[in-house]
């Protein structure tokens, strides 16, 4: 049932090459209550190896997509395939695919030795072997003097590890995490955020993960699917999705963001100009947008807001901004600016020896390269 | 390190332990007084009465109040003395006494308990007490022959003191021999240690029915919707809004030879009209009702359990590969032993002392323990019901002690 891994210098016996429809959803579709679906027609293709991230907001379907995987609930429409095989029948316990839980899901009545034990104990194997596994994935994740504690004796942090553990001690080819990550505070996360990472890299899994956090998602993942509605409104890899999103909940929902609404004044190639509705003009690329005339809403990071003129492509445009407020970050300096009548346009400068001081009231010119500026859909 | 603790001081000087129990006094005196009103009444209606019970079962005055000449001669002469001419007119003295004083009657009830059928022998004999002329010992054997029987005289002597273990003999069916040695009663008179063991296999077979039945509904409770597992739960609380004896006497309407159950096996064919099924005023009745009765004390405490095992480790232990009975059996249930420990200890120290159902169903074979100490209440017989109740205590409280070994009281949840 279990592919041979390797795991600490073990070599790797594949049949196959690595492929690129290690788990595949096709045309999946799910409804709780026959009225309406909360999985709309999701067609997702998950290579051998790959580290996956589902990202979206709660009640975008993304962890029915999850359970679906794993077997706790059935598709109402589609097939999911897992290796090439058809698993939309197979018990979760067929499976074979290591889980880790949200709250952990540890078993408080057992050990932590107990806890990986279970998984070695229903496959039937040998007491020698379980411990020597046993040993092997608790040293994986450093906590190889734990065995004997009750889960309930361990921090948040542990009990993550050991979860992790768990889900991987009978070398699953598969590993699922439910927002792992969720209960513990931004440093031990973000820490916790590597070492799975690293983990993944060292034992050729690969992970499908759940996370409302796009910042976890950015940084952990090769390819992330961002979800809304029932749809992936976005699947590529971090880069994609924080400089090129698709569409405005994609540049929304990912990263900072400002937001200009216009109508499409030229539109040629790979450039638009875009009238704004207090009548200025700025440049932008067109994303999905198709005609003149058509509504927009452009989309700018404001870490790629310029208003040094010197800095600006020749020919591009610039219009009025006032500075509202200059806040002191650190390694940065976030400038709220009222551009085009809206108060909560953000610049983000780097905080530079001989950098130019703003101050509120200050009266400055703003403007960005066309590439930087999306020229989406309106909302 | 203590000693440097305890010779921290507070700013104007005070040792700080002093200082912070001063601090602290007011507030556990105002706590105290609230909880004092519970605590007078628990004492008044809990404590005292089971202390008195425990008392009347080794306290008996009726024989050593009216019968002092006896007992001076009893602690004077040890065990194994003639009953010589001395002991006869010590009895004769005894027997006018209760002639005048009118307390042959009690005095033969307390013998009565031990030796059957001596209390006419106090009162037959006391009638002519002060006519009786030395030798006391033949005039005595003359009025009844009874007075020479060794083992009328070793009951006396064990009834000349107040304190006494003959009830505890009693209920655990045995008996004193003319000797001063202790048998077991005959076969045929062994009555109590069954019946102690009838309960206490019953009630075990009532808690199990309910642990069987009470498992599936507790889960379906725990895991329902809101919404729909309130109208469950309200379905499974109604038994506790109705009367013990409309629910006890709506089974007799239905389990009876001629009730509703019965008639519908005759309708359908099941059984024929001569053959109707005796379910009541048997055993079996009993533990029907009871189960039915006692049934809400095992969903409560395991519902309040399985309502905190949350459904991630049932489908992690899928996922790790166990099949649905191997996840019950070794996820699930594991972790629902706190809630069955505490519903069947419940259930069964109600079971066990469970009075009304089985008087009211029980018929002749479905009587308990608790029916029989009744019975001896009814009888006046205050120190054997005593002595009967206090072994009830003895044995639950022998339960309670098993469970926090092998348990521990601590998980004991009770919603």
């Amino acid at each position: 049932m279990q592919d041979d891994l390797p795991i600490h210098g073990e070599t790797r016996v594949t049949t196959e090459a690595r492929n690129d429809d290690f788990v595949v959803f096709d045309h999946v579709q799910k409804s709780y209550d026959g009225v309406s679906l909360v999985v709309k027609d999701l067609n997702l293709n998950i290579g051998k190896g790959e580290f996956l991230t589902m990202l979206g907001p709660s009640g975008s379907g993304k962890t029915t997509c999850l359970m679906m995987l794993a077997g706790f609930e059935t598709a109402t429409h589609g097939e999911i395939r897992l290796d090439g095989r058809n698993i939309n029948l197979v018990p979760p316990h067929k499976r074979g695919i290591g889980m880790v839980f949200q709250n952990y899901a540890l078993f408080p009545h057992m050990t932590v030795g107990e806890n990986l034990a279970f998984p070695l104990e229903v496959r039937g194997m040998g007491k020698d072997e379980r411990e020597a596994k046993i040993r092997r994935a608790l040293d994986m994740v450093q906590m190889g003097a734990f065995a004997n504690r009750r889960p309930a004796q361990l921090s948040g942090g542990q009990q993550q590890r050991i979860a992790l553990a768990r889900a991987l001690v009978f070398d699953p080819a598969l590993v699922l995490m439910d927002e792992p990550l969720g209960a513990l505070d931004k440093q031990l996360r973000e820490h916790m955020q590597f070492e799975i990472k690293h983990l993944h890299e060292s034992l050729g899994i690969t992970v499908v993960y759940v996370t409302h956090d796009q910042g976890e998602a950015l940084t952990m993942s090769d390819r992330v699917a961002v979800f809304n509605d029932g749809k992936i409104q976005q699947l590529g890899p971090p880069s994609d999705l924080y400089e090129r999103p698709d569409n405005s909940f994609v540049a929304q929902f990912i990263g900072e963001n400002n937001k200009l609404p216009g109508t499409i004044e030229e539109l040629s190639g790979d450039k638009a100009l875009v009238r704004l509705g207090t009548g200025e003009l700025i440049d932008a690329t067109p994303v999905n947008v198709t005609a003149k005339g058509q509504k927009t809403l452009v989309s700018i990071r404001p870490e790629r807001v310029e208003f040094k003129p010197e800095m600006m492509p020749a020919g591009a445009h610039m219009i009025d901004a006032t500075v509202l407020e200059v806040i002191y970050m650190g390694d940065i300096l976030r400038v709220r600016l009222r551009v085009a009548g809206s108060d909560d346009f953000v610049m983000k400068m780097r905080n530079t020896l001989g950098q130019t001081k703003l101050s509120p009231g200050q009266q400055i010119k703003v403007g960005w390269h066309p590439a930087d500026a999306r020229a989406l859909d309106p909302m | 390190m203590t000693d440097a603790y305890s010779q921290l001081t507070t700013a104007d000087g005070r040792p700080l332990k002093a200082a912070l129990a001063a601090a602290q006094a007011r507030a556990r005196r105002r706590a105290f007084l609230l909880v004092a009103p519970l605590l007078l009444f628990v004492v008044v209606t809990f404590i005292l009465p089971i202390g008195q019970m425990l008392q009347r079962s080794v306290y008996h005055d009726g024989f050593s109040n009216s019968a002092p000449a006896l007992g001076e001669w009893f602690s004077s002469h040890p065990d194994g003395s003639d009953f010589d001419e001395s002991a006869y007119a010590a009895l004769a003295s005894d027997l006018a006494l209760m002639k005048k004083d009118k307390t042959a009657g009690e005095a033969g009830t307390r013998i009565n308990y031990t030796v059957p059928g001596t209390r006419s022998l106090f009162t037959s004999s006391a009638r002519g007490a002060d006519k009786l002329e030395p030798p006391y010992k033949e005039a005595l054997l003359a009025l009844d022959a009874k007075w020479g029987e060794p083992v009328i005289w070793q009951a006396m002597r064990e009834a000349s003191s107040p304190w006494t273990s003959d009830f505890y003999l009693i209920a655990t069916d045995r008996q004193r021999t003319a000797d001063g040695g202790i048998e077991r009663v005959p076969e045929n008179e062994r009555i109590y240690l069954w019946l102690f063991g009838k309960t206490f296999i019953l009630s075990g077979v009532i808690t199990f029915l309910c642990l069987i039945l009470a498992f599936p509904i507790a889960h379906l409770l725990a895991t329902l919707p809101m919404s729909k597992s309130n109208l469950l739960m309200i379905l499974v609380l109604l038994p506790f809004w109705t009367s013990l004896l409309v629910r006890t006497t709506s089974w007799i309407v239905l389990l009876q030879g001629q009730g509703v159950v019965n008639n519908i096996l005759v309708s359908l064919g099941v059984i024929g009209d001569d053959g109707r099924i005796t379910m009541i005023y048997n055993q079996t009745g009993t533990i029907i009702v009871m189960t039915h009765i006692l049934l809400p004390f095992m969903v409560l405490p395991l519902y309040s359990v399985m309502r905190t095992i949350k459904p991630s480790y049932a489908r992690a232990a899928r996922s790790l590969g166990a099949t649905s009975w191997t996840t019950f059996r070794r996820i699930y249930l594991p972790q629902t032993l706190p809630g069955i420990g505490a519903g069947a200890l419940l259930t069964f120290i109600l079971a066990v002392g469970y009075y009304i159902t089985p008087a009211l169903v029980g018929g002749a074979d479905g009587q308990l323990i608790s029916n029989l100490i009744q019975f001896h209440m009814s009888k006046s017989n205050w120190s054997l019901a005593a002595a009967l109740s206090a072994m009830l205590l003895a044995g639950v409280l022998v339960l309670y002690w098993l469970y926090d070994r092998l348990v521990g009281i601590d998980k004991l949840k009770l919603g």
